[in-house]
């Protein structure tokens, strides 16, 4: 059981990195990986917001839309997979607005840190692109927490990374037309080839 | 007139949402391995902009500001669901390829962006035009991409053979480099090279210059 919960965790960590080799989330992740703590401070959003979403979305996914899950109102024969992505993207936008009213209310230090993440996130391909892999996988409800936790500590990890080679990068003598976006996109693209270097692992 | 071309060009090269204002990448990257698939992509987003773009136009004197961004995110993806059925009706096969990154077209932040951007403050009309535009622009760089790839990467353009692979008694050996996801970064870096080698006034000015006290070049003796 345990191990299971470990595998799926290492798995949605390194083999599926949700930056790295899935390529989502890539908009804020280029944007916001110019300096280390701006990168850190949205890792960490990421992952609270990914590891509640997912979870929940699990659970709508599998008591109201999943075919034949309206049994208990008497229609068994019902599949409502069609609204999957408004309901899903209803439920992030209403965590990041409830945790941001949350944190504004009763931890105020975390609430400056992550303040001005939390809207961006809404809109962070990661945050619905794991609730979307949760379904396609099929996971049961433990298993939805320990991926949701994965996939955010994955992103967050890769988008540390980066922030950490660009704090370098600025320093070294580039060519002008690659200055900024171009060499980030390739700098990305070399760190995806590191992290396919997991990809044979089987867990 | 002139401005309804410049709103419709301008996307393309001069301020293309890819290459320059850094929006809707994810799905440049993960879908283009082959062309065929990278044009469905394609014609998806620039159907979703279009139209939410018309639709967000049309409401945003009603909509009080505070709830516009649900608001729009409704519209978008109630239009994103309708591409993702039609496509499910009538190419299964391409929907299974493109898996999940069709439903990420609602959080393709060329969408929300362009909403955001420009269909809150302009007329229906120019908003849609704006929202082609800008889907242009995107499949501009996706095709090239794709294209790079498809025929890099296994000799062939939408799956008709144009260089004949070793494997069946030709000369070209494909490179599989080509066809992993992670080169797409590559082919997009190089291109923004490219493209502001070409338009110069995209070039982003250096964070860190060499001081000038600096020796230019260290001489080594050879003595």
């Amino acid at each position: 059981m345990l191990e299971s919960y470990l595998s799926i965790f290492i798995n949605a960590v390194f083999i599926e990195n949700i930056a790295l080799s899935v390529f989502l989330g890539m908009c804020t992740f280029i944007a916001i990986s110019k300096k280390i703590d701006a990168a850190i401070g949205l890792g960490i959003a990421v992952i609270v917001i990914i590891g509640i979403t997912v979870p929940l979305n699990n659970l709508i996914y599998t008591y109201i839309l999943k075919e034949g899950a309206l049994a208990w109102l008497g229609f068994p024969e019902v599949s409502l997979e069609f609204v999957g992505l408004i309901s899903y993207i209803g439920v992030i936008a209403a965590t990041v607005q409830i945790l941001e009213m949350f944190l504004d209310r009763y931890v105020p230090v975390l609430y400056n840190a992550l303040g001005i993440f939390l809207p961006l996130i809404t809109v962070n391909c990661a945050i619905l692109g794991a609730s979307l892999f949760m379904v396609e996988k099929s996971l049961a409800f433990g298993e939805s927490v320990v991926y949701g936790l994965g996939a955010g500590v994955g992103w967050a990890l890769a988008i540390a990374m980066l922030a950490g080679i660009r704090e370098k990068l600025k320093y070294s003598d580039i060519p002008d037309g690659l200055q900024g976006l171009g060499i980030t996109f390739i700098t990305v693209g070399l760190m995806c080839f590191g992290f396919m270097s997991f990809g044979g692992i089987s867990i | 007139m002139a401005k309804t071309s410049e709103v419709l060009l301008s996307p393309i090269f001069k301020d293309n949402p890819i290459a320059l204002q850094v929006l809707g990448i994810c799905s440049a990257l993960a879908v283009t391995s082959k062309l065929y698939p990278t044009l469905i992509m394609c014609v998806a987003l620039t159907a979703t902009i279009t139209l939410s773009n018309f639709f967000i136009s049309l409401i945003r004197n009603i909509v009080p500001s505070n709830i516009r961004i649900i608001v729009q995110m409704t519209i978008i993806s109630s239009l994103v669901i309708i591409v993702d059925q039609l496509l499910k009706a009538y190419d299964y096969e391409t929907s299974k390829t493109l898996s999940v990154f069709v439903g990420l077209i609602i959080t393709n932040c060329i969408v929300m962006g362009r909403a955001e951007a420009y269909a809150m403050q302009n007329g229906p009309y120019m908003s849609m035009v704006d929202g082609f535009g800008n889907g242009l622009g995107y499949s501009v760089i996706l095709i090239i991409v794709g294209s790079i790839r498809e025929l890099i990467g296994s000799g062939q353009l939408l799956g008709v053979q144009i260089l004949p692979l070793v494997s069946e008694g030709g000369w070209y050996v494909s490179n599989n480099f080509f066809l992993l996801p992670p080169s797409s970064f590559l082919i997009i870096g190089l291109f923004i090279w490219f493209l502001r080698s070409w338009k110069t006034e995209q070039v982003e000015p250096a964070e860190f210059k060499m001081s000038k006290n600096a020796p230019k070049e260290v001489k080594v003796d050879h003595a």
